[in-house]
């Protein structure tokens, strides 16, 4: 189905579902940074207890699971249409302009990806289908994913694995917002070199934010 | 100038194609690129062997036919022209110039250094083109054009449809001979009416002929 659509038609999903990522990361980090709050997890603890009750929060993680996948499938059929339109390849490649990471996507693409399974495990089924300690809040009763997160961070390998694959999610929206645009038709004279700049600014704030985390947790 | 050659040869379009080495001796800085390829054919014949097949027309910077992948670069280093107008003085003596074909599977190679640009025509056939019919000329002002719209038309129309676009692209991609011809027509009174329908039907064309994304 995905292969009838024309390459304009795939190239805007794909920028939509990447756009829509993004709006999920910042999310994401947001709450992630309430952590670092000295206030015994607690803000955190709610954050989390929000994002895992809320109705809302509960069906958009589904539209989540499937911009994922969309963006996937399509950054995949759309790698491999690429390279099957040049199967013999140049003795010298090209220096033309293009930015460095635009032409690693899929590679900095499938990183994340593997990552995210070792992740998904680590944090995100553990919480849904795992054992989780408790904390009283108040008088009530809430899972301390919190403590998860810190008990994770603790150990050395797992702080080294999450920046090295926070740095190949940082690679990878160096190119993301400003061509997410241009997919969009959205490029002019003056403002693309603005977009340019909040791609680079974002991938820089996403994934040092990230990193801050288990680094900050690891430290302390 | 003394240069060393990596020409990438290849018999006909079915034969698996190789780089072969060549050396050009005493050439004018002067001289243009395409000159100093005639000056290896010439001692290429003078020896018996077959001279190296590439894209020639105009050879005053119009045409585009001088298809050349040089060291990394269609056209060469610099920007914005062709071949033809490339000279000898934008390298060193001593230099080793790589020279391959436009690659991209809607070009396949069909000797040497010559490339089938055919799928660009087939691009234009499948609607790159107005089929209004305008009649006789009409008076000077009869149809008003804001003169920012001239000149953008005039812009997308000076995409000479070389194919230095796909060479460069590292998708292989005809997304930009695509746009210079749906803008071009875009912009004017004649061409309006059926923007939609051409930029679809060029899209699909680039799309079926398996060019990039």
């Amino acid at each position: 189905m995905v292969l009838k659509y024309s390459s304009i038609t795939k190239k805007i999903i794909m920028a939509l579902a990447g756009l829509f990522l993004i709006s999920f990361l910042i999310v994401h980090l947001g709450i992630n940074l309430l952590i670092l709050k000295n206030d015994g997890r607690e803000a955190f603890n709610l954050a989390a207890h929000f994002m895992v009750t809320n109705p809302l929060i509960q069906t958009m993680q589904w539209v989540l699971f499937g911009g994922f996948i969309i963006h996937i499938l399509l950054g995949v059929v759309l790698q491999i249409q690429n390279w099957m339109a040049r199967p013999q390849r140049y003795k010298v490649e090209g220096y033309s302009h293009t930015s460095f990471f635009s032409k690693f996507m899929i590679h900095t693409g499938a990183i994340i990806l593997a990552f995210l399974v070792l992740h998904l495990i680590n944090f995100f089924f553990r919480a849904k289908f795992g054992e989780m300690p408790g904390v009283m809040i108040g008088d009530q009763h809430y899972e301390d994913m919190g403590l998860l997160v810190i008990e994770k961070f603790k150990s050395l390998p797992y702080v080294l694995i999450y920046i090295f694959w926070l740095l190949f999610l940082g690679f990878h929206l160096d190119h993301a917002f400003h061509s997410a645009l241009q997919s969009l038709g959205l490029n002019h004279n003056k403002y693309t070199p603005v977009a340019f700049g909040i791609s680079r600014a974002l991938a820089i704030l996403i994934a040092g934010g990230f990193i801050l985390i288990p680094l900050i947790i690891y430290i302390s | 100038m003394d240069l060393t050659l990596k020409i990438w040869r290849q018999k006909n379009a079915t034969s698996k194609g190789k780089f072969v080495t060549y050396k050009v001796n005493g050439i004018s800085p002067n001289s243009s690129f395409l000159e100093m390829m005639d000056i290896l054919n010439e001692s290429l014949v003078v020896k018996g062997e077959d001279p190296v097949a590439f894209d020639h027309d105009c050879r005053e910077g119009i045409c585009g036919a001088c298809s050349m992948y040089i060291n990394g670069r269609p056209h060469g280093p610099d920007k914005a022209i062709t071949t033809c107008q490339l000279h000898m003085r934008r390298f060193k003596d001593g230099d080793t110039i790589v020279i391959e074909p436009w690659r991209a599977r809607p070009f396949p190679v069909l000797k040497d250094l010559i490339v089938d640009r055919t799928a660009f025509d087939k691009i234009i056939q499948a609607g790159g083109y107005i089929s209004v019919n305008t009649g006789g000329i009409p008076d000077a002002n009869a149809i008003p054009i804001p003169r920012a719209n001239a000149e953008l038309s005039m812009d997308a129309a000076a995409c000479i449809g070389c194919g230095a676009c796909v060479a460069a692209c590292k998708n292989a991609s005809a997304m930009l001979f695509v746009s210079a011809k749906v803008s071009q027509f875009e912009r004017l009174p004649e061409g309006k009416p059926e923007a939609a329908e051409r930029g679809q039907a060029t899209v699909a064309e680039i799309d079926r002929l398996g060019f990039g994304n």
